[in-house]
C-alpha cells in the first residue's frame, strides 16, 4: 500500500521535473504576484482601516491562492492519464484504489507546497515580515490547504472524462473560492449569505489560519480579532475533515469506474 | 487444467449486447486467438477477463480465480497489452517498467535482472534510458509487451498487438511473441483481425457480433470447409468432367469456364489426377483454403483485411504519433 502510494506520488514529481514550462511557472507566478501586490497595490490600497499594512493582510491570501492554483492544476494529470490511456495501466494493476487516489493527492499537494515555499522564500524581497517561529505553522497549513484542494481536484478529475470539462469546472470554481476566502477583505463583515458559503470553502479556513500565524506578533489581539473566524485548531480540523471527505468520495468514484 | 475458463459470459451496454453468451477454455502454454471484425466484442471480452469491466452475465476464471470476486488475484496473474497506447511518454522506458514492477510487487532485489531479461527479449535493452516519447510505434509496442511480462504473469493478453504497425515491424513482433511461447511457455490470449496472424495461433475462436461462431485449430477450421480447391482449364470441359467422374468417382463442377474440384490433401491428389487423365488440360492450379474463406463461409461476410476502418486508421495514426 505504502509502496504504491509512493510510486504514484513519485511519478507525479518526475513528470513535474521534466516539464520545463511548469517549473518556470512555479517561479514566475509568485514573482508576478509579489510584483503586483508588493509594489502596485501597496500604494493604492494601503489606506484601509485595517490597522496594519495591507500587504501583511493580503499576503496569506496570496500564498493560499498560489497553493490552490498549483494543487488544482496538478490534479489534471489524472484526466490526462485517462485521455492518454495510462490510467488503464494503473487501474488494471493489483493495487487498492485508495492507494491510487492518495498517491495522486499527495503528489499534487507536494507540488503545491513546494510552490508556497518559494513564495515564502521570496517574501522578504517585498518587505513582508515573517518571524522564524511562524514558519513551521505556515508550512503546516500550506500543506493542509494543498491537501484539501488536491483532494477536491482529484474528486472532480475522477468524474471528468476530458481535459476540457475538467478545465471548465476549475474555471467555475476557482474564482468564487478565492473571492470568498477572506483573502481580500475580512469575512466577519461580509453579508450573511457569503459567510455561509465560505463556511464550506476550505480556502477560507486556510487563509484564516495563515493570517493568524503570520500576524501573531505583528498586530494587537484587538486588531487580529477583527478578521479571525476560528482558532487554528478548528481550521486544521476542518481542512483535514474536508480532505478526508473528498478523498473518500474520489475513491468511491474510482471504484465505480473499475 | 485450463488456465482460462469462460462460461456463458455476457456483457450488455444498456440494451446493446457486446458479448453474447460465450463459452471457451484456454490451455496452459497455448496461443489462443480471437478473430473478428470491428466491433465484434474482442476488446470487451479482454476487458471482462482482465477485470476492467464487470460482466452482466455468466462467469469467467483466470488461473481458477474468479474475475469478479477475486479481482486482485486475477490482476496479479495477468499481463495486458492494450489495443490503444498506454505508456507514459514523459518517462523513460526503464521508469515505465519500474512503475509497473512496483505496482505488481516485483521484489526490489529481483527487479534489475527482470528488467534486463524483458528488455533484452524485445531488443530495447540499450534504449532503457530514453524517453518513450522518442520511440517509434513498433518500439512502443515492444516496450508494452516487456512491461506486461516483467511481473511474470500466468497469461499475457494482447489486444491487436500489431495494429497500426508496418508489415515488417509486424513480422518482427511476431518473432518476439513466438519466442515467448517457445522460451517461457507463456499462455497468450490475443485478438486480431489479420487473418495471416491468426495462423500463428494454436486455436482460434471466430467471433462475430458478440458470438463465437467457430472454435478450433486454424488447420481444422480450414479442413471443415471441405478441403483444397483444384482448378483445371481445358477446351474439352464436358469430357474432362466425365473422365474425372469415371476414374475417381468425384463430382467436378464448371464455373466461369473453369473446372473446380474440392478435395482434401490436394497436393497429394494432384499428381495422381494428372497422371491418369487423358483429356488435354491447358492449365492447373491448387489453392489451399484461407481463414478468409472460413470467415466468409461462417458469416457470409468478408473480414476487413488490409483496408482498415476509419477507427483503425485513427488508432494506427495515434500509435505512430503517440500522445503529446
Ligand atoms: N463502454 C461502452 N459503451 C457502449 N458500447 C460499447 C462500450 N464499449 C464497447 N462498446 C460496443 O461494443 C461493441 C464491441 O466493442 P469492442 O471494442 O469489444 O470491439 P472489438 O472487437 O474490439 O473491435 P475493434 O476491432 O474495433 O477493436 C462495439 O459495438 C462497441 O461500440
Ligand atoms: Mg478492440
Amino acid at each position: 500500500m505504502l509502496i504504491t502510494i509512493f510510486t504514484i506520488w513519485q511519478r507525479e514529481i518526475i513528470r513535474y521535473g521534466r516539464d520545463k514550462t511548469r517549473i518556470v511557472a512555479t517561479f514566475v507566478q509568485p514573482l508576478m504576484f509579489l510584483a503586483i501586490f508588493g509594489t502596485g497595490l501597496r500604494q493604492t490600497l494601503a489606506t484601509g482601516d485595517f490597522g496594519l499594512d495591507f500587504l501583511q493582510f493580503m499576503y496569506p491570501g496570496i500564498i493560499a491562492m498560489s497553493v490552490m492554483g498549483v494543487a488544482f492544476f496538478s490534479t489534471i494529470s489524472t484526466v490526462w492519464d485517462r485521455e492518454f490511456g495510462f490510467l488503464k495501466e494503473i487501474l488494471v494493476a493489483p493495487v487498492r484504489r485508495s492507494a491510487i487516489v492518495l498517491g495522486k493527492v499527495f503528489g499534487a499537494a507536494s507540488l503545491a507546497a513546494f510552490q508556497a515555499l518559494i513564495l515564502l522564500g521570496l517574501s522578504p524581497l517585498i518587505g513582508v515580515k515573517i518571524q522564524l517561529l511562524a514558519l513551521p505553522g505556515l508550512l503546516f497549513f500550506m500543506i493542509l490547504i494543498g491537501l484539501a484542494i488536491a483532494a477536491l481536484g482529484l474528486l472532480i478529475a475522477s468524474l471528468m472524462k476530458t481535459t476540457e470539462s475538467f478545465g471548465l469546472i476549475m474555471q467555475i470554481l476557482i474564482f468564487p473560492m478565492f473571492f470568498m476566502s477572506g483573502a481580500f477583505f475580512p469575512l466577519n463583515s461580509a453579508p450573511i449569505w457569503m459567510r455561509t458559503l465560505s463556511g464550506f470553502n476550505p480556502l477560507s479556513y486556510g487563509v484564516d489560519a495563515l493570517r493568524q500565524i503570520l500576524l501573531a506578533n505583528q498586530a494587537t489581539p484587538a486588531i487580529l480579532d477583527k478578521f479571525t473566524l476560528h482558532s487554528p485548531i478548528m481550521n486544521a480540523a476542518f481542512l483535514l475533515a474536508f480532505s478526508s471527505l473528498a478523498v473518500s468520495a474520489a475513491i468511491l468514484a474510482f471504484n465505480k469506474k473499475a | 487444467m485450463d488456465i482460462i475458463r469462460v462460461e456463458n459470459l455476457t456483457k450488455k451496454f444498456k440494451n446493446f449486447t457486446a458479448v453474447d453468451n460465450i463459452n471457451f477454455t484456454v490451455r496452459p502454454g497455448e496461443i489462443f486467438g480471437f478473430l473478428g471484425p470491428n466491433g465484434a466484442g474482442k476488446s470487451t471480452t479482454i476487458s471482462l477477463l482482465t477485470t476492467l469491466l464487470q460482466p452482466t452475465g455468466g462467469r469467467a476464471w483466470v488461473k481458477s480465480f474468479d474475475v469478479v470476486s477475486d479481482r486482485d488475484a486475477v490482476r496479479q496473474n495477468i499481463g495486458l497489452v492494450f489495443q490503444d497506447p498506454s505508456l507514459d511518454e514523459r518517462l523513460t522506458a526503464e521508469e515505465n517498467l519500474r512503475f509497473h514492477a512496483r505496482l505488481y510487487r516485483v521484489p526490489a532485489a529481483a527487479y534489475p535482472a527482470r528488467l534486463e531479461e524483458v528488455l533484452r527479449l524485445v531488443d530495447l535493452w540499450d534504449r532503457q534510458k530514453n524517453l518513450v516519447k522518442t520511440f517509434s510505434g513498433g518500439m512502443k509496442r515492444r516496450l508494452e509487451i516487456a512491461r506486461g511480462l516483467i511481473h511474470y504473469p500466468a497469461v499475457l493478453f494482447l489486444d491487436e498487438p500489431t495494429l497500426g504497425l508496418d508489415p515488417q515491424t509486424r513480422t518482427n513482433l511476431w518473432d518476439y511473441i513466438l519466442k515467448l511461447k517457445r522460451e517461457k511457455n507463456m499462455t497468450i490470449f490475443m485478438t486480431t483481425h489479420y487473418l495471416n496472424e491468426a495462423e500463428y495461433c494454436d486455436r482460434i475462436a471466430i467471433i462475430d457480433r458478440g458470438r463465437i461462431t467457430a472454435l478450433d485449430t486454424p488447420a481444422n477450421l480450414k479442413k471443415a470447409l471441405g478441403g483444397d480447391v483444384i482448378t483445371l482449364q481445358s477446351v474439352q470441359a464436358a469430357r474432362l468432367i466425365a473422365e474425372i467422374r469415371e476414374k475417381f468417382q468425384l463430382a467436378a463442377e464448371e464455373k466461369n469456364g473453369e473446372i473446380l474440384l474440392k478435395i482434401t490433401a490436394g497436393e497429394k491428389f494432384l499428381p495422381r489426377l494428372l497422371a491418369r487423365l487423358h483429356t488435354e488440360i491447358s492449365a492447373v492450379t491448387l489453392r489451399k483454403p484461407t481463414l478468409d474463406d472460413v470467415f466468409l463461409n461462417l458469416t457470409g461476410r468478408q473480414i476487413r483485411e488490409e483496408n482498415a476502418s476509419p477507427k483503425d486508421r485513427l488508432r494506427a495514426h495515434n500509435r505512430m504519433r503517440g500522445p503529446k
